[in-house]
């Protein structure tokens, strides 16, 4: 358990959803015969989850500050619509319609962050009006009709990497990718420790990071050998990597900028996080602007990806991102949340979607177990909190002794006497 | 008298056990019929945790040991059987519902009922009958929301004794009280015993025991330490509990402080506050001060008396809505609008209740001290987690706040301690004027006499210390100057050295005329 702890920095109860994703997608490969973990399907299943996945990432943000947004997929499909209708009425090129699209999202974000930030009503209310109102703006906007867009705007949600140079028997754009992203993990390791041992802190054993690093590089390496030798013309696919950027970007803003301390400070404690100089309204109104542009990206991302926007696009998102963020780990009430763990989350739905789909389940069924499958992740996560154990890895790995000198854990023994 | 030999409770050799702490390792306790039973000891010595055992928040079967109730062996499975046998439990958090009237306050969960429903007028008149018992001359239908905290306890004791309670625990009942609130509540509990009811009483304030226990039982680190009897008519000596508690003499309750006060810090003059709802309320009026360089300037006044108010409307405007005055810092004047600004200023305000105002408890210490000036360690608007490390450390070692990594939850930490964090905090925005507000409430002994070492050498580094404290001793134990504030006035100011219990407290009651409603 200690060991683990080491190799995976301490969260370990994303590791353990991770686990639990892992183990689901060999599950079903074994039960398919042999149909999940393949370049194609695996190609598949990043891009048709991937908008809902770059919603994840927007929403855990909404709820760490202790709201919640529902007009994510009614934002998606108008603005969808609207870059869409552009296209075909203006004739612009697509990476105008793109930010032209961005811009639409964060304007309706900021619309709804006024009424979140600045007149106080919950984010509940003022994105169930949105949920209604940018469903109806779609329709109106669209007259109910599906338009098609040009072809260059499908790379954004189906595209693959380009082929070149000489023949290694993989995608080279995929090796490269592989490649660069084990070095960059490398060298960041390698930094930390070097940061860490100059202030004095603990550096972790040498044999942990090496471990970890082998470790990281097998994972990575089989990725790229999976993405890299699919049908010929295919790659890493763009909304993969879109969203890898994403998870990254937005890793970095929650945990490293003064930005990101202020979410969890005014999710956690909005009082306190007021009297320590945080502008709590200026958070709340940044954020689900935010949540609005990923939406707006998500909504074009699915319009490249169907080659056309429609009425109905983007029905039911909202639940699925929220759900993703759930399993992922954030609380209801704020406060607790990560990014990479709304990731998680949200790939744990998809392998569970995809492997359903596969093994041909009704979407009855699939509807039902991924029903139950939410609801048993987060009550575990319950049960495990009012235990005092680590979460679902505690079930997994049971703990040794504590290790000494730690401070008893049980709250209700600290707090008041 | 007492009958010594008449034991209503026995607990004998109760241990409890947390995965990876014993909070009970042994306590006994033995209360005799009808008498007020208290217990002291510092934060974590397991006194809550002992009565969360006698109430069956803990039930039968998770502790060993034995209680023994009126003479009968008792397993209580949950809080109704505890209840059901007599003992209801009254918590140091009030568990009142703000929306409700007092009437459905002390009746839920123990409904009237009549046919097809409550029974509404026979509540009623119940809740009358139980609020005139309690000395509460209140209507039964206002909300709770309306009430003083000081009302809000004894709405509580009303809901206990409309139990049928034969033995009443009392989880520090005056904490959140002033002096008058708190002595009324006293005489109520001897009032009960007088009928007959037996109470257990946790307390924190050693002169309310001493003037009110029949006997003391003290519990240090999870054993119980002695049991002293207290015979009638006698009050027992407080530096022996205080030895008994932290299991050594404290030479002096307050270290050493010598003031050497230097140039004015903070002026403020003509200060005029308005009631952030209430626009006709005046919470501040017109109050004028100073507080030097080196200097601890106590604010003593009875709750509602404006304080806090004054304090958090001077800290960027953080309460109430500003009328006039002007505000002074080296003599320049200066008018932070928010709380950014008052920070930049080098104002720093370490709030009453750290658990509602003070500390996200999900967070960790790291990240708790750097929190109020983030951008200090952000270059770019980039957090620099080396430089917070470090910077968390550094108040680790200064403030010995004990834990055994910086990484720990805040909500891990025992009361003291998060304490110490929340100054850490806000030493960490290198303030030159630091406002306390309560400091040392709900924290053990040896955490407070900590706290006061910590004033003493920042206002030995040349900072300003501007005080707020509800407890008298405390006040002139460690300020050089105190003023006093009643009703929104600054109505006297004495040197600490002169001053006297009695004297405060006369000009903290001065209830002065024709401020009542605004210029």
């Amino acid at each position: 358990m200690n060991a683990l702890k080491q190799l995976f920095g301490g969260s370990l109860r994303q590791f353990g959803m991770l686990f639990v994703m892992v183990a689901l997608a060999i599950f079903f490969h074994l039960l398919t015969g042999g149909l999940v973990i393949t370049p194609t399907n695996l190609m598949n299943l990043l891009n048709g989850n991937s908008y809902i996945l770059v919603l994840a990432i927007g929403m855990v943000m909404v709820i760490i500050i202790g709201h919640i947004d529902l007009s994510v997929g009614s934002v998606a499909a108008f603005v969808g619509i609207v870059v869409a209708i552009t296209m075909r009425d203006w004739g612009i090129p697509w990476w105008v319609a793109f930010l032209l699209g961005l811009a639409l999202g964060a304007l309706c974000g900021a619309w709804q962050g006024f009424w979140v930030a600045y007149m106080g009503i919950p984010g509940f209310i003022v994105t169930l009006a949105g949920y209604m109102f940018f469903r109806g703006a779609n329709q109106w906007v669209g007259k109910s009709l599906t338009v098609p867009v040009p072809t260059t705007f499908q790379y954004l949600g189906a595209g693959y990497l380009p082929e070149w140079g000489a023949n290694t028997g993989m995608n080279n754009s995929t090796l490269l990718l592989g490649l660069a992203s084990i070095a960059v993990l490398v060298w960041m390791q390698l930094s930390q420790r070097r940061a860490l041992a100059k202030i004095g802190a603990d550096v972790p054993p040498m044999s942990v990071t090496v471990t970890r690093l082998i470790l990281v590089t097998i994972v990575i390496g089989y990725l790229t050998w999976m993405f890299g030798t699919g049908r010929p013309g295919s790659s890493f696919p763009v909304p993969g990597l879109i969203l890898a950027a994403l998870v990254i970007l937005y890793s970095y803003i929650t945990s490293r900028t003064i930005f990101g301390r202020h979410i969890y400070a005014v999710g956690g404690n909005r009082l306190a996080a007021e009297l320590s100089g945080v502008n709590t309204r200026r958070t709340y109104f940044l954020v689900m602007m935010n949540m609005a542009m990923l939406s707006a990206f998500a909504g074009m991302m699915f319009v490249g990806r169907a080659n056309a926007s429609g009425p109905f696009d983007g029905v039911g998102w909202e639940l699925d991102a929220i759900a993703a963020v759930f399993i992922g780990g954030a609380a209801v009430s704020g406060g607790v949340g990560t990014v990479v763990g709304s990731l998680i989350g949200g790939l744990v739905m998809a392998v569970l979607n995809n492997g359903l789909q596969l093994m041909s389940a009704g979407s009855d069924a699939t509807q039902m177990i991924k029903g139950l499958v939410l609801l048993a992740a987060v009550a575990l996560d319950v049960w495990q909190k009012s235990q005092n154990k680590p979460s679902i890895t505690g079930l997994l790995f049971p703990s040794r002794k504590k290790e000494p000198g730690e401070t008893p854990a049980p709250v209700t023994t600290t707090t008041s006497s | 008298m007492l009958d010594h030999t008449d034991a209503i409770l026995e607990m004998k050799d109760i241990v409890k056990e947390f995965p990876g702490v014993r909070a009970l390792d042994g306590v006994s306790l033995r209360v005799r019929r009808g008498e007020i039973h208290a217990i002291c000891g510092e934060n974590g010595a397991g006194k809550s945790t002992l009565m969360k055992v006698l109430s069956g928040v803990h039930p039968h079967g998770t502790y060993r040991g034995e209680i023994i109730l009126e003479g009968k062996p008792a397993k209580f499975s949950n809080i109704r059987d505890s209840e059901g046998a007599g003992i209801v439990i009254i918590h140091q958090e009030l568990a009142l519902i703000p929306e409700l009237s007092i009437t459905e306050n002390i009746f839920l969960g123990n409904e009237v009922r009549g046919r097809g429903g409550i029974d509404w007028l026979t509540a009623r008149k119940r809740a009358k009958e139980l609020m005139v018992r309690v000395g509460l001359h209140d209507d039964p239908d206002s909300q709770i929301k309306n009430l003083g905290v000081g009302k809000q306890q004894l709405v509580e004791i009303a809901k206990a004794i409309s139990k049928n309670v034969s033995l009443l625990i009392l989880d520090e009942p005056t904490a959140a009280l002033n002096e008058s609130d708190s002595a009324h509540l006293l005489d109520l509990i001897r009032e009960f015993k007088s009928h007959g009811m037996t109470c257990i009483m946790i307390s924190h304030k050693l002169n309310e025991i001493a003037a009110i226990a029949d006997s003391i039982t003290i519990i240090r680190d999870g054993h119980s330490v002695e049991t002293i009897n207290v015979p009638e008519g006698e009050r027992v000596d407080e530096d022996r509990l205080i030895r008994g508690m932290v299991g050594r003499p404290l030479t002096s309750r307050f270290p050493e402080h010598t003031s050497n006060p230097g140039e004015v810090l903070l002026e403020v003059k003509d200060w005029t506050i308005r009631h952030p709802e209430v626009s006709e309320r005046l919470v501040c009026k017109g109050s004028t001060f100073q507080i030097r360089r080196g200097e601890i300037v106590g604010f003593a006044g009875l709750m509602g008396a404006g304080r806090t108010e004054l304090a958090r409307s001077l800290f960027g405007r953080s309460y109430g809505r500003y009328v006039k005055g002007s505000m002074l810092l080296h003599g320049k004047e200066v008018s932070p609008k928010n709380v950014e600004q008052a920070i930049e200023l080098g104002l720093a305000y370490v709030t009453e209740d750290r658990k509602v105002l003070g500390l996200n408890l999900l967070d960790a210490i790291r990240t708790t001290v750097v929190s109020a000036d983030l951008p200090r360690i952000s270059p770019r608007g980039v957090v620099d987690r080396n430089a917070e490390h470090v910077a968390a450390e550094k108040y680790r070692r200064e403030l010995r706040i004990k834990t055994p990594s910086v990484n720990e939850g805040v909500m891990k930490l025992s009361g003291g301690n998060q304490q110490k964090v929340v100054v850490a905090k806000w030493l960490f925005t290198e303030p030159e004027l630091l406002i306390l507000d309560e400091p040392t409430r709900g924290i053990d002994v040896g955490a407070k006499y900590e706290m006061y070492g910590i004033m003493n050498s920042l206002a030995a580094a040349g900072k300003a210390i501007m005080m707020i404290s509800s407890e008298l001793p405390e006040l002139l134990g460690t300020c050089d100057r105190i003023y006093t504030v009643s009703a929104g006035l600054i109505t006297g100011c004495v040197d600490a050295k002169d001053a006297t219990q009695e004297g405060l407290m006369r000009l903290m009651t001065l209830v002065p005329t024709n401020t009542t409603t605004a210029a």
